[in-house]
């Protein structure tokens, strides 16, 4: 199965820069994270998304051409900031995976996928 | 049956159908006679009604593939279930031996972490105990659509988010959440255990029955056998905890010849069995403390000082404001209700508790304070009647003694 794991964090806690003190140890987690996925079969794909303040919304309606809005379309305390797309045996394995990423706040929703045109 | 057939074809819900189906048939089919192994009967009846619907979704899925190929491309699960059905055409002999684990694989799933408590406690009720959605929507006191709804809604997620029906990796963890399910299914019944509730259901021996059926397919677990004595320890005294209008009685008031002793007795071998893995855990520790209660042969003989060491230990373990309650109620026995109500007042976040102001009340009428005000905020929380009704015998009793001992104040002043 596959399933997507979507992360959303507080975007206003500081975040690391380039050159800043530990932030090769914090990149190092993420891609040994990656790796792992990678080596264990689960990778299917993921992103580290430009936070929302760079977000341009589309409001749809029907026979309508979509209102564009600046910013995202709700103000929550966390903001939805990446993904992977994994590959698992079933939904224990594809929490354990989960558990295993880097993060110390925030929050993960996993989802199966019902349907991915692309698929194999 | 049910958690077999589940494993066989992949598919909790079907399975849930084919059995229900098994059973009506068998409601006209048996008329005649019963078969000499109805499990098997049952068994065979279930198991052809999903390998009839396999064939039927296979076809329907044929049809849909030739009409609309790039919706079903890769859809083959309707085959791999066929092929797990027809595997088992030989196979006819049932009994409960033959179960395996996967009564313990159902259960698990039920109280997966991922399904909310209550779902939890529906799925658990239904489909591992067995009862008729109206049985666990009246042992609720739920409208039955509700429950029903609860239950539609959970077998979904199973199949749609792929919960898998074996045993997990992290087993010691998800028996913790299996464990609290099965408590929160006996307190339910335990603390429901009134005149009014007479007509609902046993969850007290549904919860026993389950519990022991963990202890039996999980014989390493001491905290399985833990929970089992802790339960049987509270079963045995039950019947003494109300009175037969259905008013509570203290554990300190109770008759003790009506208490069970054979269920103490059995209480006491699994307690003794649970510690010797030496592996203690939380259940343990309430089921020796429930153990105290049970084996004094009177109010008096009940060995407070120890309780109240246990309680120390058991928040250690599980920290909770309600734990801190019950060792303040220790040490109130122990060393007198002020000491108790020292305790008590260092306690923050059990505001909301009636047990909380109950307690206080209790501790403050028995130190000659002024109580009536304890139980009013008591009386406020609670929802359950024979609480109610003895809070409001207390309150009554307390605001007495209070307007009594203010006339003795004001004619001493005016004296």
């Amino acid at each position: 199965m596959e399933f997507m794991i979507l992360i959303h964090g507080d975007e206003s806690s500081p975040r690391l820069a380039p050159g800043d003190p530990g932030f090769d140890e914090f990149m190092g987690s993420w891609m040994a994270y990656n790796q792992m996925l990678i080596e264990g079969g689960h990778w299917v794909s993921g992103a580290n998304l430009a936070p929302t303040s760079s977000a341009t919304t589309l409001r749809c309606s029907p026979g309508q051409t979509p209102e564009i809005v600046d910013g995202p379309f709700a103000e929550t305390k966390e903001q939805f900031g990446g993904y992977y797309l994994i590959s698992a045996e079933n939904l224990d394995e594809a929490i354990a995976l989960a558990s295993k990423l880097p993060m110390d706040s925030g929050s993960l929703e996993i989802r199966p996928v019902a349907f991915r045109p692309d698929a194999a | 049956m049910l958690a077999l057939l589940t494993q066989r074809f992949h598919d909790l819900d079907a399975a849930d159908d084919a059995v229900q189906d098994a059973l009506i048939t068998a409601l006209t089919a048996w008329q005649s006679g019963i078969p000499d192994s109805p499990a098997a009967w049952l068994y065979t009846v279930a198991r052809n009604k999903l390998i009839d619907q396999v064939r039927r979704d296979r076809a329907s899925r044929r049809q849909l593939h030739n009409s609309a190929p790039e919706l079903t491309a890769h859809h083959t699960t309707a085959d791999t279930y066929a092929d797990a059905g027809t595997a088992e055409e030989g196979e006819l002999i049932m009994d409960n031996s033959s179960y395996g684990d996967e009564r313990l694989r159902l259960l698990l799933l039920c109280c997966h972490p991922a399904l909310d408590r209550d779902t939890q406690v529906a799925l658990t009720l239904r489909l591992a105990g067995g009862l008729t959605a109206a049985e666990v929507a009246a042992a609720y006191l739920l409208p039955e659509a509700t429950l029903t709804q609860r239950v539609v809604r959970a077998k979904r997620k199973i199949r749609e988010a792929g919960m898998p029906l074996l045993i997990p990796s992290n087993l010691e963890e998800r028996v913790g959440s299996l464990l609290r399910v099965l408590y929160l299914i006996f307190n339910e019944g335990y603390l429901s255990r009134g005149a009014e509730h007479v007509t609902r259901v046993d969850l007290i021996t549904e919860a026993i029955r389950l519990t022991r059926q963990v202890v039996d397919e999980l014989p390493s677990s001491a905290e399985a056998e833990g929970l089992l004595a802790l339960e049987l320890y509270h079963h045995a005294r039950s019947g003494s905890r109300v009175t037969g209008l259905g008013d509570l009685v203290l554990l300190e008031r109770q008759d003790r010849s009506g208490w069970n002793l054979d269920v103490i007795a059995e209480a006491n071998a699994r307690l003794h069995s649970a510690m010797t893995r030496m592996t203690p855990g939380p259940y343990q520790v309430q089921a020796i403390i429930a153990g105290h209660h049970a084996n004094a042969r009177t109010a008096a003989d009940t060995d407070w000082g120890a309780i109240a060491e246990l309680y120390r230990q058991l928040g250690r373990m599980a920290p909770n404001p309600v734990v801190e309650l019950n060792r303040a109620v220790a040490i109130a026995m122990a060393d007198g209700p002020l000491a108790g109500l020292a305790v008590l007042n260092r306690l923050t976040g059990l505001e909301q508790y009636h047990l909380f102001h109950a307690t206080k009340g209790e501790l403050l009428a028995r130190a000659g304070r002024p109580a009536a005000e304890s139980f009013e905020r008591a009386l406020q929380l609670t929802s359950n009647e024979a609480e109610r009704r003895h809070l409001e015998r207390r309150r009554a009793e307390t605001a007495t003694a209070e307007t009594a001992a203010a006339e003795t104040r004001a004619a001493e002043t005016a004296d």
